[in-house]
């Protein structure tokens, strides 16, 4: 037997590093990946597996990352060139770390799996992210969750790190929720992916789109056209498209404006559409519901979401800050669909009349669990006119 | 929602406990029990396990202590008339009764409906065909394979699967004559083999998996199919060992996403195909190299992983089944431990959880220790930490197998490099001790992942500890940074200390003034990310800040000056444990590991002690222990529950954070005992009998000199240092001796000497006799009667004995290994007189406060003290049960400062009788004798009540596993003078008609005296000489078998007789009682007779209990 073994440079002769939140908490601990100073606001996922997939996660843009479980980079990184079998990268939600840090308690310095290529310490070396562990990651946890998520300032740096610094660079930086990142993470060109164009086509909205997305459109049997978050609804038409598919993305949906018109031009039509995560909050956005910032967020992999309609509990992979407010959908043709089991926050919504669905959720998981990939098959109904 | 129609639940228990079916199902039946009451349905559970919590009436309406077998447990249904009935909840002892009771027609005939997984699901897991089938239709992988008839058949089926290929022969016992084959040559050997073996000439050849992962998964399902994964865990040892002897992770380490959530969905599908509702186990192989899988099986009940999970997440598994088992699904109910969130989603952990087994083999001469498919364990411990050089760190502890961690205190000796190869290859229970020695010796990671499946990450683990183990022994003094990340990787103040020379308690003073401490983390299945009303903690070094705060609560009522033995000065002066103010807080320690000798009695003890003081008016009551097969870890039992070690360091950590009025040590068995003094010393305050006095019971000489002042007498002792005073003291006192070494060689540690010879022989081949290590030898007493008495004492002068129990067998045979009886039924009244006046004297001279237990000898009209227990014993729960007087109850009043109540005995209160019979586990220990003697070596017991001795043994006997045939076959080999003590039992059998069969000397007397008709059989190693026993076995052709070891002695000499130990482990394999004691033989043999005109009674506990 054969496992592939990868050694890293020594922990414990690492880089010093120091955490600072925006309410003097400090935390101090070992630095990994590039040495680099970053703001972000601060986030935790309670997912005990997939980093490499959270990490390229485009929704995590402009924050840093808290895994809760304590022992990461067991398995170490494969390479962006293992493809699956639509020649997406197969572990990788984009082509690069999207997470401004990463912050857990404790780095393993080998990693030992058959499709490691390298440890995560090199990887984020290479992809000039700075990482601190070694730090008390459960209390962490606690303050964003006693004081909602909050921004926050990482050094690593293998000289002393100046506490004065970090205060006056985090009270400088801008705030998380006055930056809009979708620009940033949005395709600049159109991209096709197909396997049999005779099937039909999805356009993607791209708002900051993971991978695993297209691999389940690809899967339902479409093609793809993934086009830029600003395109215009002409844009969209010129590739008659069977559906549409509003993406995830980072950052406040109001923010979001083009797109936000955009999915109003799309209640209009009957077009077929699924929203995920920020398209959910964008075509309840345009149908004049609104949207507020939860105190910590949803992000996980088992979280319990209700589908209304046919009563069923599923356990569901989700990363999510905002959220639709359920009494502002009254005014809408938007019901509630899916209600998070634990504090009955809006996990997903469906339209009255038209073929229009959306979810909070991640059914694409990667990562998480796979139990809600069935939405990208109702989509793919709803395309085919069930 | 429940289902309204039912009413009353029959609940059935697993019996004794044994390897692989042990503790957990009392945590899974207490759960269920809980689960069930609450709802307002009525509760009826059969079980023989006297020593469960489940059996206490305080949480099942009725509780029979019947064997769950189909015909008694059809008793129960016709006189209970339940409308439902719960099989997954007694491992697969209840599964298969359920089975054969639908089978049987017996649960249509009542109505009583099957709740939670139904028969038909139940047999798709356990039949192989149907299994098969049903994972193909639903395109699930299993492993590859076929069945061969011939060598021809063979090679082609392994063209298909390639080498190596794993030979199973189809239809043989005990898995004989499997093998792994790596080449054409061995296949050839294995598989000619294997057809000539096997009785419908088949072999089952399968691409062997033994380096695959072993991964599991814990999942949950409604009738509605909302399913959910609670937990998953990774088998270090890879699929080669079985999960129950395997050191296990929680979560998997070593799998990504991909792969993590592939076999989750896949074991939900499959799990949906079975259609479970309830709880299932679903075992995963999963290819290293690759995403390639099999599934392996399904266990549609609660299992030993399940307790393991539930105990790891703090998802209560057990009682989340059962509601769903009633009509719940999932999302109706509420996470138990946050009690806002629904007990529909998967626990995230953020530390680490690792299982490492306990095995027992020095309890067992010959036994194989290799690690295979064949379970070997008795118990196990788990640690919970943020590292996993923490966690097992802190297992090794657990274990309590004389190590303070992963580590042993020198590089073991190989004779070669190979040998230490060899022990890596091939791995036994030091498997991972030897990796570590493999790792201080210079051996690089990979060369010994080249040795072994185990994941590299694993040892890369495990090296971190080596190094900083040479970190450590390189230090000229204490180092703040170096102690800080010792400590993070799960180092011991006593690891420390030995290093650097120096003492323990300069360690923990050191780090103490440089606040390095371990903190308090909660277990709250969701990552901190909602707040958690939860008080089920661990400690870890691996943070910065506690997660509770322990406040003042009210003082306990009545707080009149606490009950306290005299605490001794503190020696530790930074140890500021000697304030309490009777703030209503107390400790109890319980039993930690199971083993042979301590097993679920002590959780009983504990459990209840805890009630005992939340009754007496304590207002917080806090646990420490690491069993996870334990009801005393359960999430509701006590106020706060410290999943910890047992070791000084760790306890008095947990009373600093507790600050209790005091800590009780009695019910945890004799971890927690041999930990008074300690604690004490260090400024605890034991609750309970006070240290010294402790002391002064366990200390041989110090007990001695106290029976030389009461004038009680006991068997001539004295402790030698060499052997030539050891033979003149044996000589002066007669032998047969009893012999316990400080020091052993090899094999078990007590040896009853019959003669001069093998004294010699044994203190100079087994043991060690020196200045360092003396022999402690007494008189070993032959044709007596061996007595216990159990009781509470308050410390003032008031004794209560609980009752006086005999023990069936003549002295000589370990208490743990006896058959026991209440009341005692050969004892006149003047030797109760007496006992009782012992029995007094001692628990007031050694001011006993608490419960205590005295292990007396009766020869002809004189009682002698062999030992006195100030703590909690093994027979107290058999004792409460059956007099409905809880022993420990009274004890907790004790310790909260009440005084005893002024009532009668209680055993005297009692009709009828109560019979405990050990259950052994000797089919899962290869190799293993089953001779018994002064070493224990049961690992469970049953117990049954009856309006007579009869009655009350034959419900026994059959709740341990014996088939009371009244007809058949039976051989008798018996050698020396022991013949003639047989002919009254062979007069017995012929009476009924049995067949007689019996070895060559034995048949020649038997003839010589009249029964003519025996029938002469040969020795297994004389196979040519026909008829052989060999053959009789293998063709199952007698039901039991009378076999005395031809030494006078019970105890066998070192030569021993090969023939007759394999005529026993033959007989062990093939399901075959051996009685090696001829009292147990007459009895067993009066019990047939009885059972020719006598019917059992079926009676729940009270029953019996009237006068």
């Amino acid at each position: 037997m054969r496992v592939k073994i990868q050694a890293m440079r020594k922990v414990y002769d690492g880089y010093k590093a120091v955490l600072m939140l925006e309410d003097g908490s400090i935390f101090k601990g070992i630095g990994f990946g590039y040495p680099c100073r970053v703001v972000g606001e601060v986030v935790f996922n309670t997912g005990m597996v997939g980093y490499t997939e959270a990490l390229t996660d485009p929704s995590y843009r402009g924050q840093m990352l808290c895994l809760t479980y304590p022992l990461v980079g067991n398995y170490g990184v494969p390479s962006y060139s293992v493809k699956d079998g639509f020649g997406l990268p197969k572990y990788f939600e984009a082509d690069s770390i999207q997470a401004k840090a990463l912050i857990i308690h404790e780095l393993s310095p080998y990693a030992s799996h058959w499709a490691a290529s390298k440890t995560l310490d090199q990887w984020l070396y290479e992809e000039h992210i700075p990482g601190i562990h070694g730090i008390d990651t459960r209390e962490l946890t606690k303050r964003l969750r006693v004081k909602g998520v909050m921004m926050g300032v990482l050094e690593v740096s293998k000289d002393d790190i100046s506490i004065e610094d970090l205060k006056s660079e985090l009270n400088n930086a801008k705030r998380y929720d006055e930056i809009n990142f979708v620009h940033e993470v949005s395709s600049k060109q159109v991209i096709k992916y197909s396997v049999d164009e005779s099937n039909g086509t999805v356009v993607l909205i791209d708002t900051g789109t993971k991978y695993s997305i297209i691999r389940n459109l690809l899967r339902t049997g479409y093609s793809v056209v993934r086009l830029p978050y600003n395109s215009s609804i002409s844009d969209v038409l010129s590739y008659k498209p069977d559906g549409v598919l509003l993406s995830n993305g980072p950052g406040d949906p109001k923010l979001c404006k083009e797109t936000i018109e955009l999915a109003r031009d799309l209640l209009d039509r009957d077009i077929p559409v699924l929203g995920i995560c920020l398209g959910e909050q964008i075509l309840a956005l345009a149908s004049g519901a609104e949207t507020y910032k939860l105190q910590y967020g949803h992000r996980g992999q088992n979280k319990p979401c209700i589908n209304l309609k046919d009563k069923r509990c599923y356990i569901t992979s989700q990363n999510h800050g905002y959220c639709v407010d359920p009494d502002t959908l009254k005014g809408t043709n938007f019901d509630v669909w899916f209600l998070n089991a634990d504090d009955k926050t809006v996990e997903g919504i469906i339209h009255r009349e038209k073929p229009i669905i959306a979810v909070q959720f991640h059914p694409e998981a990667a990562p998480g669990p796979y139990d809600c990939m069935y939405i990208f098959d109702m989509l793919a109904d709803m395309m085919r006119g069930g | 929602m429940p289902l309204q129609s039912v009413r009353k639940v029959l609940v059935l228990g697993s019996g004794g406990i044994k390897i692989g079916e042990a503790g957990e199902f009392d945590y899974s039946g207490s759960q269920c029990l809980k689960a069930i009451r609450e709802e307002g349905v009525q509760t009826v559970l059969v079980n023989p396990n006297v020593a469960t919590i489940q059996t206490d009436t305080r949480l099942a309406d009725k509780v029979y202590l019947l064997p769950v077998t189909p015909a008694m447990v059809a008793r129960v249904i016709e006189q209970e008339r339940p409308d439902g009935i719960m099989l997954g909840f007694g491992g697969q002892t209840a599964l298969n009764c359920g089975v054969a009771l639908k089978k049987q027609g017996i649960l249509d005939k009542y109505g009583v409906k099957v709740l939670g997984t139904s028969v038909e699901s139940i047999e798709i897991a356990s039949n192989r065909e149907l299994f098969k089938q049903t994972m193909h239709n639903n395109k699930i992988e299993i492993v590859r394979g076929r069945a061969a008839h011939s060598m021809d058949e063979a090679l082609a089926i392994v063209k298909d699967l390639g080498y190596p290929v794993m030979i199973r022969v189809a239809f043989t016992l005990g898995g004989k004559g499997s093998g792994i084959a790596h080449n054409e040559y061995e296949l050839y050997e294995i598989v000619q083999r294997g057809l000539a073996a096997s009785m419908i000439h088949q072999v089952m050849l399968e691409e062997y998996i033994g380096h695959w992962k072993q991964i599991e998964y814990e999942i949950m399902r409604d009738y509605k199919g909302n399913a959910i994964t609670v937990c998953n865990m990774e088998n270090i040892l890879a699929m080669r060992v079985h999960t129950g002897d395997n050191i296990v992770i929680a979560p998997s380490q070593t799998i990504n996403n991909h792969e993590y959530h592939m076999l989750r969905s896949i074991g939900i599908r499959a799990v949906e195909a079975c259609k479970v509702v309830g709880e299932c186990n679903i075992q995963f192989a999963l290819e290293p190299n690759s995403e390639r899988y099999a599934v392996i099986e399904i266990n549609p009940r609660l299992s030993r992983s399940s307790a393991l999970a539930s105990k790891a997440t703090g998802y209560p598994l057990a009682y989340m089944a059962a509601k769903l088992a009633l009509g719940y699904t999932l999302d109706e109910l509420l996470n138990r431990i946050t009690k806002v969130t629904t007990a529909c989603f998967e626990p995230s952990l953020d530390y680490v959880v690792v299982k490492v087994p306990r095995w027992d083999f020095k309890k067992f001469d010959r036994a194989n220790r290799k690690l295979g498919t064949q379970m070997k364990s008795v118990g196990e411990v788990m640690a919970i930490a943020r590292t996993f050089e923490e966690a097992i760190q802190k297992a090794y502890r657990m274990l309590d197998i004389g190590l303070d961690g992963v580590l042993r205190q020198e590089v073991k000796v190989f004779r070669s490099e190979e040998e230490l190869e060899d022990a890596i290859m091939n791995p036994d229970d030091e498997i991972l001790l030897n990796i570590i020695d493999a790792l201080r010796l210079g051996w690089s990671v990979e060369r010994i992942s080249r040795l072994t499946p185990i994941d590299p990450w694993f040892i890369y683990r495990l090296k971190n500890i080596v190094d900083m183990e040479n970190m450590l022994k390189n230090l000229k003094h204490l180092d703040e940074d170096v102690i800080r990340e010792a400590k993070r990787l799960g180092f011991s103040d006593r690891q420390i200390a030995r290093y650097l020379r120096m003492d323990e308690d300069d360690v923990r003073m050191f780090r103490k003034a440089r606040g390095i401490v371990p903190v308090v983390k909660q277990i709250d299945t969701l990552a901190a990310e909602w707040p958690a009303k939860t008080n089920y903690l661990y400690m870890t070094y691996g943070g910065i800040a506690d997660d509770i705060q322990v406040r003042d609560v009210v003082a306990r009522d009545g707080a009149d000056a606490p009950a306290s033995s005299t605490t001794s000065s503190s020696t530790d002066t930074n140890t500021n444990t000697t304030n309490y103010n009777g703030n209503g807080r107390v400790i109890v320690i319980g039993a930690g590991t199971y083993r042979i000798g301590s097993s679920v009695e002590f959780d009983w003890a504990t459990v209840n002690m805890v009630w005992g003081l939340k009754e007496h008016g304590f207002k917080e009551v806090a646990v420490i222990n690491c069993n996870p097969e334990t009801v005393s870890t359960d999430y509701d039992v006590s106020d706060r529950l410290y999943f910890e070690e047992l070791t000084l360091e760790r306890v008095l950590d947990v009373y600093e954070k507790e600050m209790p009025e005091g800590i009780v040590t009695c019910v945890g068995g004799q971890i927690a005992n041999n930990l008074t003094p300690k604690l004490a010393e260090h400024g605890a305050r034991i609750l309970g009998t006070s240290k010294d006095d402790i002391d002064r019971a366990e200390d041989r000489a110090k007990f001695s000199a106290l029976l030389d002042m009461l004038g009680i007498k006991q068997p001539a002792w004295q402790e030698f240092t060499s052997i030539d005073n050891a033979k003149v003291f044996c000589r002066s006192i007669g032998y047969p001796v009893l012999v316990r070494p400080s020091y052993v060689l090899s094999g078990s540690a007590m040896r009853v000497i019959w003669d001069e010879s093998n004294l010699e022989h044994y203190l100079s081949m087994a043991a060690e006799v020196s200045p360092e290590h003396p022999v402690v030898i007494s008189k070993f007493i032959t044709d007596a009667l061996e007595v216990e008495v159990d009781g509470v004492a308050d410390g003032n002068g008031n004794v209560l004995i609980g009752a006086m129990i005999e023990h069936v067998e003549s002295a000589g045979i370990h208490s743990g290994d006896a058959m026991m009886v209440i009341p005692p039924w050969r004892l006149s009244s003047k030797h109760i007189h007496k006992l009782r006046e012992y029995t007094y004297a001692i628990a007031r001279a050694l001011r006993v406060k608490g419960p205590f237990n005295i292990q007396y000898i009766v020869k002809g009209d004189d009682v002698y003290v062999i030992e006195c227990n100030v703590r909690a014993s093994r027979s107290m729960p058999y004792v409460s049960k059956f007099t409905g007087i809880n022993l420990i109850t009274l004890a907790a009043g004790v310790i909260a400062g009440k005084a005893l109540p002024e009532i009668d005995e209680p055993w005297l209160n009692v009709k009828g009788f109560a019979v405990k019979v050990p259950q052994f586990s000797f089919m899962q220990l290869e190799g293993a004798d089953i001779v018994l003697g002064v070493e224990m070596k049961s690992t469970g017991e049953v117990a049954c009540f009856g309006d007579t001795f009869y009655d009350a043994l034959s419900k026994a006997l059959m709740a341990a596993g014996y088939n009371l045939a009244s007809r058949g076959s039976v051989l008798i080999t018996v050698g020396g003078a022991m013949k003639r003590r047989v002919l009254p039992i062979v007069s017995a059998l012929k009476a009924m008609n049995f067949s007689i069969y019996a070895t060559e000397h034995t048949a020649e007397f038997l003839i010589e005296n009249g029964f003519k008709d025996v029938q002469i059989v040969y020795k297994i190693s004389e196979p040519n000489r026909k008829p052989n026993i060999s053959d009789l076995l293998h063709a199952r052709a007698v039901d039991f078998i009378i076999n005395v070891p031809s030494t006078l002695t019970i105890e066998k000499y070192a030569e021993m007789l090969e023939d007759e130990y394999m005529i026993r482990r033959k007989a062990v394999e093939m399901g075959i009682p051996v009685f090696t004691n001829l009292d147990v033989a007459n009895l067993f043999i009066k019990t047939l007779e009885w059972m020719k005109s006598n019917e059992p009674s079926v009676s729940p506990i009270r029953g019996y209990t009237l006068v």
